[in-house]
């Protein structure tokens, strides 16, 4: 989520970014001053934690009960035990939050495109708009879904009367798990979208019209290439959390539609079997960064960072 | 989708005699764009409006989820169940603090990241991002995996209040220094220079010029760590021990039904937050329109 304050900021017709002004480096330590602080709180409360995640999850118990607790042997048999017993949850995360990306996207380019082309002096607000609900609890947002999309709501006896629904319910079905996941990172699909298409000259567009191009083929020509950074950050930024959220599965879904977050909470809290939940939590971090490297190099925008 | 420019087709149609129909097609056809936004945003509104209509509500039984009675009561009594009140303290006072020190730290790497050349900028980079690209199940799960570790003897941390707030600090980290980032980069380090060149020292410069002008990108920052922190469930589940802090309240409660009163907070949050934005975004218009 990125307020929307600093995004459209004001822009003097600025250099290149990254260029540091000559002259204001003076000390060749000022640098690492500045980061210090900052870098060595991720690194003890980020890196370390993994490094200790990686470890936990090649210990073995030293009996069938948890609470005796665990010692490192590089007990591989962890991953492919955690594999076969929760695949299951895996692949639904990734469908889930897959689907959930794709409708983000569509709901999301026409209403950034507005935004970023066609809202004149309204740009600033419906940027603010676009974040505010946000500012509600998640929880709370998800929660009133179950409102929305109750059985006997509006919604629901609508589309059965157009006969819609192959359950005769949305709550607790897997579409209800899409819906609140779409929504809920629907703001981190919009900013990146409109931050890309907001920096297209709309005179490229102009040009396309006045090289004979319809208003579809200089969309598919002129603006969807451009906008690609936005659609890969996008689509990046919606799909890592989406992935492994368990908020929406567990408020808005049945038992059956449990996402892999939620047995890794319930392993590592509950069941308090660290070692298959370590190594479930480093499986959905390198199944996500596998997804992540290859989707990029794919859309080949390589310079995201 | 990008065929709401208006000319050819507005410029072929009859001109003397539309019908309704007709005039209703083509007034359609320029619109689609808007019509499109106001009902995207209605769908982003519409949970929203549920929270805030649903804290009038006196509920029949535990549940909050069907309408039943117009009631003040949740509004004038927000603390009848301590617990809740108790919550929010916790959540605001883990908020504001990860807010101070995240911004603080995130503003300095933006500074050295935007304003310096060093060695290790990629890898600066790349631990930057890596945060934000990971899911907050492993964020969460993977440092209850190193307090677990931490121990001296019969001594072990303790999760709690300052294993929360640890975590918190960590993940805001990252979006602070994006946001400051992007506000930074955009300014024009001829400003600075001019500064210099009138004989302004690097102090007075950074003070006098500098800081104000990256000010709004901080204070978003900021507001962007504050509602990330209060609103964190995940990480925080993690690590809160027997803390409770306003999401985990929401969350236990969630089962057995979720008071009006959670929706009462809910709702000064979204229209305290709103508030501050819209009067930040009136300061700022004000001033460009002074300037100019």
């Amino acid at each position: 989520m990125q307020i929307p304050t600093t995004s459209p900021a004001i822009s003097y017709g600025a250099p290149p970014p990254e260029a540091p002004a000559k002259g204001l480096i003076k000390r060749r330590s000022t640098p690492y001053w500045l980061l210090l602080p900052g870098m060595a709180w991720l690194t003890i409360f980020f890196v370390l934690p993994l490094f200790s995640l990686l470890l936990t999850s090649l210990q073995s118990p030293y009996s069938d009960n948890p609470s005796d607790g665990f010692y490192f042997n590089w007990d591989f048999a962890n991953y492919s035990e955690a594999l076969s017993r929760y695949g299951e949850q895996f692949l639904r995360s990734f469908v889930y939050a897959g689907i959930a990306t794709l409708i983000g996207l569509a709901v999301a380019y026409p209403l950034a495109y507005f935004i970023a082309f066609k809202a004149g002096r309204a740009k600033a607000l419906l940027l603010v708009l676009v974040v505010a609900p946000f500012f509600a609890s998640f929880l709370i947002r998800t929660n009133a879904w179950k409102t929305i999309l109750a059985d006997q709501g509006f919604i629901v006896e609508a589309l059965n009367w157009l006969n819609l629904l192959p359950q005769d319910r949305i709550l607790n079905t897997p579409l209800a798990v899409v819906t609140g996941i779409t929504y809920n990172f629907l703001p981190f699909m919009i900013l990146p979208l409109y931050a890309s298409l907001d920096k297209i000259d709309p005179r490229l567009a102009e040009a396309g019209a006045d090289l004979y191009a319809n208003a579809f083929t200089t969309f598919r020509k002129v603006i969807w290439p451009l906008s690609l950074p936005g659609v890969v950050a996008g689509t990046l930024l919606t799909f890592i959390p989406a992935a492994g959220d368990y908020i929406n599965a567990k408020l808005l879904g049945s038992i059956n539609d449990r996402m892999i977050g939620s047995v890794i909470d319930s392993q590592f809290i509950i069941v308090r079997d660290y070692p298959i939940a370590s190594a479930l939590s480093f499986l959905l971090m390198a199944a996500i960064l596998i997804l992540v490297t290859i989707y990029i190099r794919r859309a080949g925008t390589e310079d995201l960072l | 989708m990008a065929t709401t420019d208006l000319t050819p087709e507005v410029l072929d149609a009859e001109p003397p005699r539309l019908s309704a129909g007709q005039r209703f097609l083509t007034w359609l056809r320029e619109h689609t764009l808007a019509i499109y936004t106001a009902l995207a945003m209605m769908y982003m509104f519409l949970p929203v409006a549920v929270v805030v209509v649903f804290s009038f509500n006196k509920p029949a039984g535990r549940q909050n989820t069907r309408w039943n009675e117009f009631s003040l009561d949740a509004w004038t009594n927000i603390c009848k169940d301590p617990t809740i009140c108790d919550s929010v303290k916790v959540s605001a006072s883990v908020a504001v603090l990860a807010t101070v020190v995240g911004t603080i730290f995130g503003t300095m790497i933006a500074f050295a990241l935007v304003r310096h050349r060093f060695r290790g900028r990629a890898s600066t980079n790349l631990l930057i991002f890596l945060p934000m690209a990971t899911p907050e199940v492993v964020l969460g799960s993977s440092l209850l995996a190193l307090f677990l570790n931490m121990y001296v003897g019969s001594w072990q941390m303790p999760l709690g209040f300052w294993t929360i707030l640890i975590a918190h600090i960590m993940f805001v980290i990252s979006f602070v220094v994006v946001t400051v980032k992007a506000r930074l980069s955009g300014l024009d380090p001829r400003i600075e220079q001019a500064a210099m060149d009138l004989y302004a020292d690097e102090k007075a410069t950074f003070r006098y010029v500098t800081l104000p002008l990256v000010a709004p990108g901080i204070a978003g920052a900021a507001l962007l760590a504050f509602s990330l922190s209060f609103d964190d469930f995940i990480i925080t589940n993690f690590n809160s021990g027997s803390t409770v802090t306003f999401p985990m309240y929401i969350w236990g409660a969630a089962q057995r039904g979720i008071p009006p009163q959670v929706n009462v907070i809910a709702s000064i949050m979204f229209f305290g937050a709103l508030a501050i934005v819209i009067v930040g975004q009136v300061i700022g218009a004000s001033r460009r329109r002074a300037k100019a």
